[in-house]
């Protein structure tokens, strides 16, 4: 597991990491969400240690990262990074290298890869001569060259087309399906929604929640339901303990000041005539966002 | 009774992620370094044309030298005989007027013709005494040289200029090189990439390595084309002679310092994030290569000052060379410059790395100094 524990960053004199906190599980992706600024890339850089943290520890399987851990690691960083002149396949193979492989071992991985982001054809090209996102599945494969056993992916789906964003992604889960831990962050939060199974939440260098996106949708989900009847739901207002959210004729949300009453709510509604469906609300990851970053 | 602990499980390891050494990352770079710049056109135009220079050069010297000069005779006797007996070639000419009309067409150097008087001759030239014509139609006095060893005149002028010329020029052109190579690995932050997988000071032994490789080897070339080129037109084997042992001590010389240039060169690149603003920062680095050059060009009469120079880093490298061509240094002298050079450049590129892992990684604006050499970003584990 990569922990992250109790790290501080100055810079200048400013904070722009509190007392950060998290954990990155094996074989689970991480959405690692915030606004910029938040401190996602400060953090990172710390993980690959291009920062020293003030204080606090990063280790991996309880080790402190030193440079021979870190080259096992993969990393995106979020301004894209490769040589504009040189061959895609060429410069692929030199960081290969630099992170140990041997050259055959090397020049096998990176042919696989160009393969799986469907860059093959484009393997004999210079970077610069790519589309933007060519280039973008060209970075992803800088980052899984050497086959790492921990991936650490700053704004991997930024400037992607939808069928990139796919590629990536599925790539994304191999690796993680492998047992990989996967760290990326997105201020795309459809996207991260779709894709993490776990989110840490970070708001003005400190995290403000962190969990399986599973928990964390249980943890803030707020005692909101909706009605859908026949006619029209005016008549709910009247009924003890409850707050109209939205209304809108025979649909309307709804706000429990118990959730117990959920029932109470039900069995008066169907009194009244047919209900359509009655349920509570899951919020969705921009709710959440919007609530802990308050 | 003692049990095995169970190997620990771990994700699978990467195909053979073994790590790199700094020795192996260092290669790495440097190998990458002179691929990338062997494919280059622009510098292998350069080389080439570096080479054409050398040639020519060496060559052109010897033919102008031995180029003769086509001088138009009125009358013929012994004016024609004692020209062509100093090379020159002979052009028969009616009279006056036409010898005349030959210079002024440019069809020959000169023209000499009769004199006012009878049994007088007057040479005839455009714009510039013929001193070759004058001086075969003279007689001179027989000369006695006392000291026949001493450097020619015109190789005193051409030698120590070719030393720094060569010296210069590679310094300046491999260290804007590398500066940029620098500058382009912050700019496209692949850097980032790079320091987390290797050492910053790989990086930095790689470039200085790859691109000291490569400036070798364009020295090597250009010494032997200039002494292939000089055996072709002349075979002048005394002067091979003089030269052989200050070529062979510039080759040391050249590559400690090409060492301390590039690391002054690199963390030019590393203060700055973008190529355009290279040129604003690198005046230091011009500064040690420039002012060396034209001291050693305007001093390199002047033994006390060369004496001073050849001991001075940046300057020994073209000073200690020149000094042993002019036969005016003893044998441990060249030694202990090495040796005070190596020092240097050893001093430095540890600074060098020091600043250049302080600024690398910072991408906002430019770096100075003061900041580069306090704030080590990098964690050195």
């Amino acid at each position: 597991m990569l922990r992250v524990a109790s790290v501080d960053r100055s810079f200048g004199g400013r904070r722009v990491l509190d007392d950060i906190s998290f954990e990155v599980v094996p074989g689970r992706m991480t959405g690692f969400v915030g606004a910029n600024g938040a401190g996602k890339t400060t953090s990172m850089r710390i993980i690959l240690g291009l920062l020293s943290a003030d204080s606090g520890t990063v280790t991996w399987n309880g080790e402190p990262v030193t440079r021979a851990v870190r080259q096992r690691f993969g990393y995106m960083p979020e301004e894209r990074g490769l040589y504009p002149k040189m061959k895609i396949r060429e410069q692929l193979v030199y960081l290969g290298r630099l992170y140990g492989l041997t050259a055959p071992a090397a020049r096998r991985s990176v042919d696989e890869l160009l393969d799986r982001v469907g860059l093959t054809e484009r393997a004999d090209d210079p970077l610069e001569k790519l589309s933007l996102g060519n280039q973008q599945r060209a970075q992803i494969a800088a980052a899984l060259v050497h086959d790492p056993e921990v991936l650490i992916l700053d704004e991997p789906f930024s400037g992607l087309d939808p069928i990139a964003v796919e590629v990536v992604a599925g790539v994304l889960r191999e690796r993680a399906g492998r047992g990989v831990p996967v760290l990326f962050s997105s201020h795309q939060l459809d996207v991260v929604e779709r894709l993490c199974d776990d989110l840490v939440i970070i708001a003005a260098g400190a995290v403000r929640a962190a969990g399986s996106r599973t928990e964390l949708r249980t943890r803030y989900a707020m005692p909101r339901y909706q009605l859908v009847l026949d006619g029209d739901a005016g008549w709910i207002r009247d009924v003890p303990g409850v707050s109209i959210v939205d209304l809108d004729g025979a649909r309307v949300v709804i706000e429990l000041a118990d959730p117990a009453d959920d029932q109470t709510v039900l069995r008066a509604a169907l009194a009244r005539g047919p209900v359509r469906s009655f349920g509570p609300i899951v919020p969705s990851l921009a709710e959440i966002f919007r609530e802990v970053t308050q | 009774m003692t049990t095995l602990a169970p190997p620990r499980s771990q994700p699978q390891a990467g195909p053979a992620a073994t790590g790199t050494s700094l020795w192996a990352a260092t290669k790495l770079v440097a190998g990458r370094e002179i691929a990338v710049k062997i494919r280059d056109k622009a510098f292998v135009i350069g080389t080439i044309l570096f080479l054409v220079i050398a040639a020519a050069s060496t060559v052109l010297p010897a033919i102008f030298a031995n180029g003769s000069s086509t001088v138009a005779v009125v009358g013929t006797g012994d004016v024609g005989a004692a020209l062509d007996r100093a090379g020159m070639e002979v052009v028969a000419a009616t009279d006056v007027a036409q010898a005349e009309q030959l210079v002024r067409n440019g069809d020959v150097d000169a023209a000499v013709v009769p004199g006012d008087d009878l049994g007088e001759i007057r040479v005839l030239a455009m714009d510039r005494t013929p001193d070759s014509v004058v001086r075969a139609l003279s007689s001179s006095p027989p000369v006695q040289l006392l000291d026949p060893d001493a450097v020619d005149q015109v190789l005193a002028f051409l030698v120590p200029m070719s030393f720094s010329m060569v010296f210069f020029f590679l310094s300046i052109s491999f260290g804007v090189q590398i500066a940029q190579s620098v500058t382009e690995e912050k700019q496209t932050r692949i850097v980032e990439i790079l320091v987390a997988a290797v050492p910053v000071r790989a990086l930095l032994a790689g470039k200085v390595l790859g691109n000291g490789a490569l400036a070798l080897g364009q020295v090597v070339l250009i010494a032997l084309v200039a002494v292939v080129s000089m055996q072709a037109v002349g075979g002048d084997t005394a002067l091979l002679a003089q030269l052989g042992p200050a070529i062979a001590w510039f080759i040391p010389f050249f590559v400690v310092g090409f060492v301390l240039m590039a690391s002054l060169w690199a963390v030019t690149g590393a203060l700055v994030t973008r190529q355009e603003d290279i040129s604003g920062a690198s005046g230091p680095a011009q500064l040690v290569i420039m002012a060396p050059f034209f001291l050693v060009i305007f001093l390199n009469g002047n033994p006390t000052a060369m004496t001073l120079l050849s001991y001075i880093p940046f300057s020994a490298p073209t000073a200690m060379p020149l000094r042993l061509f002019f036969g005016d240094a003893a044998t441990w002298e060249p030694i202990v410059a090495l040796l005070v050079l190596l020092g240097a450049a050893a001093l430095c590129l540890v600074l060098a790395a020091r600043l250049y892992e302080g600024s690398l990684l910072r991408t906002n604006g430019k770096t100075s100094l003061r900041a580069a050499w306090q704030e080590r970003e990098t964690r050195v584990s």
